[in-house]
């Protein structure tokens, strides 16, 4: 114990040891919440790349007739996309795509720039269960985005018109939310696309930088 | 002028060079072995690709065939000079103003030469040029469409076949008068020939620019024929020559008359210094009326304009611009090496193969060796410009391509054999017979500075097949023959026949050009006056006796599908805009009693049928190209009524029905 007092004794007169450890514990409060401010900001790459796909298959189509849906639009592999995809439905008539009379194209963008926003104010109030909350608001809208996505496709498939050019009894054109399904003519392929990782990225960095400042808050207290 | 007769000599080794040729005969594709080896090098298995892109004239078609290499798969024809009822091409609205010329609408020509647009001598896959010799005309392709989109009239000229060999950037077309005729035109003797009749050699600037061409210059020269040309490149870029015959200048009996000298010309034309004479302000602003034909994709359709005057350069007057090279016997094609410093000189009836030396023929001038001068044109002493001579390889040779190895390929029209030769040593290497009497032969880049593959493929264009395949008549195809031509002998893969006559070919990797296809015009872009780009835009509208259907197709319906109201004696256009954005979804539209032909709309364009019922009744309508599973119920009705009937125009589809 007295071989270790004057020790003790250098490093509470030293600066030069004492300011590492200051400047070290301030990285370290700081590192969680860079993270969960960067993740909050990431959620705005939604807008970068279509968040799902599907992809129609038929002999006819050796490329494919691929439907890109965005957090804010539907586009397709070649320009004309939409239009085909509709010419296609009509004949079993299914109702047409039009992104104008989709309202989750317009409000969707807005959650996505608010919860952008909320997490970047939660990371500056430095509040672990806002955090929390952040993350598990996030899931949840997820999860109803989903479902909400399966909603639209139930719709689409089931609801068809009575005087179709083409119409075969039992059948639904619903296609599948992950995985492939054969309709008709058609094997339907649907995914995610690279968008989906601007949502489950946030969630994941939320996750860490939660984690870490619960350790680091422990000694704090 | 050299006047010797040594036409009997030629006669006279005849039955050398007959004896010869049989002896030869021996090396085709012969046995088993050598005919699976042979189809395992066209075999194009199903769902694969061709390696190029083969052009060929249809000559008296009037039409461009596109085929793959090696397979001699027929993909496309190319309406160019003639009408084409299976695409409306000449038939539709929008493009009739194509085929408009000083001497009105002429809905055919003669299509001889396919020539690539090039950049640094290389073929660059923008567009294809074809010349009409018939009525003088050169149309341009676009790559990216297949679609012909420019066509512009050469004045001046009385048959257009030297032509239209480009420059080595395009920076001219050229096109030399095959017949001499008075310029300006007038009315005077035939025998007349020696004292009125001239010649020109035409550049057509704006090349690389689709709408761009016009007549940037002509060079009145002799009234010879002006046969075929050849821009030089390389060593020889910004010269361009040009072969010809009837040196006798002759108005009767050719075949004997044109036929007597034993020497005729290669015209050489220095066309840079031309472009200076003009800077210069020393040619003469001549009056001649041509069309120039311009074809938009956004409009859907072309628009003519008549140009009123052509600058004309006098070669008395612009020393230094335009010499003659010496080449026994009426030569036929004049072709310049990859390097541009040889220039063959095919003369028809020579026993001889001549090469002249670009490097020699700039010495000879600045020696000042000429013979005479003709015109204010020195001709250039023969031994001085010489640079060898092929003995004896073949009879009647009509063209010569490279392969880029140091090798060329002569084809042969009376022996009807293709003949290599070294362009070091002047001597045969190989010759395969062809079936039968070869014109054109084609090695693909073979007639530019860079022959693909250095040399892989080579096409024979056959003019006679006679007993080759199945008869089909007194009337029978033409042929195309594909050697393989990347070892020391040459092999004959394939045989095939094609449409028209193939006079002259190119060909260009597919690679160039596969991927720069369209394949549906943007709607949005659609700038046709009469389109509906959608179908709430669709109506009926009449001025007087005439009427305005804007339609539209989408699988499997026009709108509208019923109209009413059109009067016995109106004159109904129906303007169809087809909505479809696909690739491969064109839609056809075709109506009962019409005196024209159908339309074939690819996805985003809009085009124009004019049809005037005579008799009252109901007529149908219906799509021709197979669309979709509901095709056969894409169709509607017009109903016609009498010229005094007060029944008002409606149109709709379905339970909508508009009306004026």
């Amino acid at each position: 114990m007295n071989i270790t007092g004057p020790e003790t004794k250098t490093i509470e007169n030293g600066g030069m040891v004492s300011r590492p450890r200051l400047s070290e514990k301030y990285t370290m409060n700081k590192l969680p919440r860079i993270i969960f401010i960067t993740g909050s900001l990431s959620l705005l790459l939604v807008f970068t790349a279509p968040i799902w796909r599907i992809t129609l298959e038929a002999p006819q189509y050796p490329d494919g007739v691929t439907l890109y849906i965005w957090i804010n639009k539907l586009d397709g592999k070649t320009r004309g996309t939409l239009q085909n995809i509709n010419i296609l439905n009509h004949y079993v008539g299914m109702q047409e795509i039009n992104p104008e009379s989709i309202p989750e194209l317009k409000y969707f963008p807005i959650v996505i720039i608010v919860m952008s926003a909320l997490g970047v104010l939660a990371g500056i109030l430095n509040n672990r269960r806002l955090w929390l909350a952040w993350i598990l608001l996030l899931l949840i809208l997820g999860i109803l985005g989903i479902y909400d996505f399966y909603l639209w496709e139930y719709d689409y498939g089931h609801n068809l018109a009575e005087d179709a050019p083409i119409k075969v009894p039992g059948m639904v054109y619903q296609p599948p939310l992950i995985g492939s399904k054969k309709l008709l003519n058609f094997n339907a392929i649907s995914f995610p696309h690279f968008g989906s990782l601007f949502i489950l990225i946030p969630m994941i960095m939320g996750s860490v930088a939660y984690y870490l400042k619960r350790k680091k808050s422990v000694p704090d207290e | 002028m050299i006047m010797n007769r040594k036409f009997l000599t030629f006669l006279l080794i005849l039955p050398v060079l007959f004896i010869h040729t049989r002896c030869n005969q021996g090396g085709g594709t012969t046995g088993a072995l050598g005919a699976s080896n042979a189809a395992e090098k066209v075999y194009i298995a199903p769902g694969e690709k061709d390696k190029y892109y083969a052009f060929m004239s249809g000559g008296y078609s009037g039409q461009v065939s596109v085929y793959g290499l090696p397979s001699g798969r027929l993909f496309r024809v190319i309406p160019v000079f003639s009408q084409d009822p299976e695409k409306g091409y000449g038939y539709n609205e929008e493009t009739k103003p194509m085929l408009m010329t000083t001497y009105g609408f002429i809905p055919w020509d003669d299509a001889h030469h396919p020539k690539l647009s090039q950049t640094n001598g290389v073929h660059d896959g923008k567009f294809l040029f074809i010349n009409g010799n018939n009525t003088p005309r050169i149309a341009r392709i676009d790559l990216t469409t297949f679609e012909t989109t420019e066509i512009i009239q050469i004045p001046n000229s009385a048959g257009c076949h030297a032509s239209p060999y480009p420059t080595e950037n395009t920076e001219y077309l050229v096109a030399g008068t095959r017949f001499s005729v008075p310029i300006p035109q007038e009315d005077v003797p035939i025998n007349s020939y020696k004292e009125n009749f001239k010649g020109t050699f035409t550049f057509i600037s704006g090349g690389q620019e689709h709408g761009a061409m016009d007549i940037a210059f002509q060079i009145l020269v002799p009234g010879y024929d002006y046969d075929l040309a050849h821009s030089g490149k390389g060593v020889s870029h910004g010269w361009s020559f040009f072969t010809s015959y009837n040196v006798e200048e002759e108005n009767t009996l050719l075949e004997k008359t044109a036929s007597q000298y034993d020497k005729d010309y290669i015209a050489a034309v220095n066309w840079k210094k031309a472009e200076e004479y003009i800077e210069q302000g020393k040619f003469r602003e001549m009056p001649a009326e041509y069309y120039h034909n311009v074809y938009s994709d956004r409009t859907h359709s072309a628009t003519s304009e008549i140009k009123k005057s052509v600058k004309v350069l006098i070669p008395e007057e612009c020393p230094g611009m335009v010499y003659y090279l010496p080449t026994p016997k009426s030569p036929h094609g004049v072709d310049v090496s990859p390097t541009g410093e040889y220039i063959v000189g095919s003369g028809k009836l020579s026993a001889d193969l001549t090469v002249h030396s670009f490097e020699k023929m700039i010495q000879a001038i600045e020696d000042e060796k000429f013979d005479e001068v003709i015109d204010g044109i020195p001709v250039l002493n023969y031994d001085a410009v010489l640079a060898g001579v092929v003995q004896q390889p073949g009879l009647g040779p009509l063209h010569t391509e490279f392969d880029g190895r140091g090798n060329a390929y002569t084809t042969f029209f009376i022996s009807s054999e293709v003949v290599k030769w070294s362009l070091e040593t002047y001597e045969v290497l190989d010759r395969q017979p062809s079936y039968y009497s070869v014109g054109h032969l084609m090695i693909p880049g073979g007639g530019s500075a860079k022959p693909w593959e250095n040399g892989e493929y080579l096409v024979a264009l056959n003019k006679i097949t006679k007993d080759r395949y199945l008869p089909t008549g007194p009337e029978l195809a033409h042929s195309a023959q594909l050697y393989d031509i990347s070892g020391d002998k040459m092999q004959l893969l394939l045989d095939f026949p094609t449409i028209g006559e193939p006079h002259y070919a190119q060909a260009i990797p597919a690679s160039i050009l596969a991927e720069n296809q369209v394949q549906a015009f943007p709607l949005e872009e659609n700038e046709h006056p009469y389109a509906a780009v959608r179908e709430s835009e669709t109506k009926v509208e009449r001025t007087g006796n005439e009427v305005h259907v804007y339609m539209t197709t989408i699988r499997s319906h026009f709108a509208p599908d019923n109209i009413e109201g059109i009067k016995a004696g109106d004159k109904v256009y129906f303007h169809v805009t087809n909505l479809e954005q696909d690739w491969d979804v064109p839609h056809g539209f075709a109506v009962l009693g019409n005196n024209n032909a159908e339309l074939l709309i690819m996805p985003g364009q809009t085009e124009t049928l004019v049809w005037e019922p005579q008799n009252t009744g109901v007529y149908p309508f219906y799509c021709t190209d197979f669309c979709s599973a509901l095709h056969q119920e894409m169709q509607g009705y017009i109903r016609v009524s009498p010229p005094e009937s007060d029944i008002k125009l409606t149109w709709g589809l379905g339970d909508e029905v508009f009306g004026e």
